[in-house]
C-alpha cells in the first residue's frame, strides 16, 4: 500500500470513530449535538471551522434528510470525499443500532425506569449550558455589525415565537447577504 | 417485510423530512400506522425510547422500526434507507458548494446566513432552558410559580454552567456529570 493510501484509509477511520463518538453522547440530535461537533470536529481535528459548520448546519436545515446526518455527511465529504461521507454517516449511524437493538431486546421499557428519566432531565440541564456556551461563541463570530444582530434576532423571535419555519429563516437571511453584495457592487461604482 | 420495501419506505421519509429528526415522526406515524405495523400507543412508547437513548431521534426511530419488523437486518435496511437521501443529496450539494464558496457573493449570502443559524443556535437553547432550567409548560398547567424555578434544577445548572465556566472539559464530561447530578438529586 502506497503511502498515500494509508493516509486515506486512517482519515477514513478517525472520521468513522469520531462520529461514532458523537452518536453515542448525543441525545436529541440536531441542534443539541452541535457543542460535541463543534469540539470534535472544530477544534480536536481543525476538520472544519465554526464558521463551515454553521454553513453545514444551514445546508442541512433546509435540505432533504435529518440534519445530524447531513451535517456529518457534509463534514465527511469535505474532509475524504465520497468515502468520507460513507464512513461519517456509517460512525454517526452504528451507536444508534447497537444501542437501540441491544435496549428494544432487553429493556423494552428503558424510558419507563425513574433512574432513567432522572438522568436525561440531569443530561437536558448540560444541554442547555452547552448551547447557551454555543450561541455566545458563534454571536461572537457571526454577529459583526447591527445588521447581523438584526437577523440574529430576528431568526430567534421568528423561528422561536412566531413559529415560522427555520427554512424561511435560512431562506431570508441568505436572501438579505445576496441583496447586500449587489448594494454593495453598486456602491463602489 | 422484506428488507428492500423496509429501505425503500425509510428512504422515502428521509427524502421527505426536512430538518430535524422530529419533523421526521409525523411522516413515520402516518406510515406506521397505515401499514397496521403498530397501534399508536405502541409507536409513542417508541418515541420515548428515541428520546431517551443517544443517537439523532429518527435514527434510532427508523432501527426501532426495523429491528420491530424485520429483525437485525431490517434495522439495518431501515436506518440505511433513512440516510441514502442525505449522502446521495448533500454530496451533491458539497461538491457545487465547496466549489463555490470563496466566491465574492456566496460569501455574502454566507454573511447574512451565519448570524441567522446563530439564531436557530439561540432557539434550540431557549427550548432546552424552557424544558429542562425553567419548565415553562409545567407552570402554565400548574399555575403554580413554585414550579417556574425547580431549585434543584437550577442549582444544577448553576454548578454545571459554573464547571464549564472554571475548566474547559470536553462536553461528554459535562453531560455525564449532569445525568449523574440527575440521577442523585432530581
Amino acid at each position: 500500500m502506497s503511502n498515500e493510501e494509508t493516509m486515506r484509509i486512517s482519515v477514513l477511520r478517525e472520521l468513522y470513530v469520531t462520529f461514532f463518538k458523537i452518536g453515542s453522547v448525543s441525545f436529541g440530535g440536531g441542534y443539541a449535538m452541535l457543542p460535541l461537533l463543534e469540539k470534535e470536529l472544530s477544534e480536536k481535528k481543525a476538520w472544519v471551522s465554526e464558521e463551515e459548520l454553521l454553513d453545514y448546519y444551514a445546508i442541512g436545515q433546509s435540505t432533504p434528510g435529518i440534519i445530524a446526518i447531513n451535517v456529518a455527511t457534509f463534514t465527511g465529504y469535505k474532509t475524504a470525499g465520497i468515502p468520507g461521507a460513507v464512513a461519517a454517516t456509517l460512525g454517526m449511524i452504528t451507536p444508534s443500532l447497537i444501542i437501540i437493538i441491544l435496549i428494544a431486546s432487553f429493556l423494552d421499557r428503558f424510558d419507563e425506569y425513574p433512574l432513567v428519566q432522572k438522568a436525561l432531565k440531569g443530561v437536558n440541564i448540560a444541554v442547555a449550558v452547552l448551547l447557551i456556551s454555543s450561541v455566545w461563541k458563534f454571536a461572537q463570530k457571526t454577529v459583526k455589525n447591527i445588521w447581523g444582530l438584526l437577523i440574529c434576532l430576528g431568526a430567534f423571535a421568528a423561528v422561536g415565537f412566531a413559529g415560522i419555519s427555520p427554512i424561511i429563516a435560512v431562506l431570508i437571511s441568505a436572501s438579505l447577504g445576496g441583496a447586500a453584495f449587489f448594494l454593495k457592487g453598486r456602491e463602489r461604482k | 417485510m422484506t428488507y428492500i420495501s423496509l429501505y425503500l419506505i425509510f428512504f422515502k421519509i428521509g427524502l421527505f423530512t426536512i430538518g430535524g429528526g422530529l419533523a421526521a415522526l409525523p411522516l413515520l406515524q402516518s406510515e406506521a400506522l397505515e401499514r397496521g405495523w403498530f397501534t399508536l400507543d405502541r409507536f409513542f412508547h417508541m418515541v420515548a425510547v428515541s428520546e431517551s437513548t443517544p443517537g439523532p431521534i429518527g435514527v434510532n426511530m427508523a432501527t426501532y422500526v426495523g429491528l420491530e419488523q424485520a429483525g437485525i437486518g431490517g434495522s439495518l435496511a431501515a436506518t440505511l434507507g433513512l440516510v441514502s437521501p442525505s449522502l446521495i443529496i448533500i454530496v451533491l450539494v458539497a461538491r457545487y458548494f465547496l466549489h463555490f464558496n470563496e466566491k465574492p457573493l456566496v460569501q455574502s449570502i454566507l454573511k447574512g446566513l451565519r448570524p441567522a443559524v446563530t439564531g436557530l443556535i439561540a432557539t434550540a437553547a431557549f427550548n432546552v432552558i424552557t424544558v429542562a432550567v425553567i419548565p415553562w409548560r409545567v407552570f402554565q398547567e400548574s399555575g403554580n410559580w413554585a414550579d417556574l424555578i425547580p431549585p434543584v434544577n437550577i442549582l444544577i445548572f448553576v454548578i454545571i454552567g459554573f464547571g464549564f465556566l472554571k475548566w474547559k472539559f470536553h462536553p461528554i464530561v459535562y453531560i455525564a456529570a449532569a445525568a449523574v447530578a440527575g440521577m442523585v438529586l432530581l
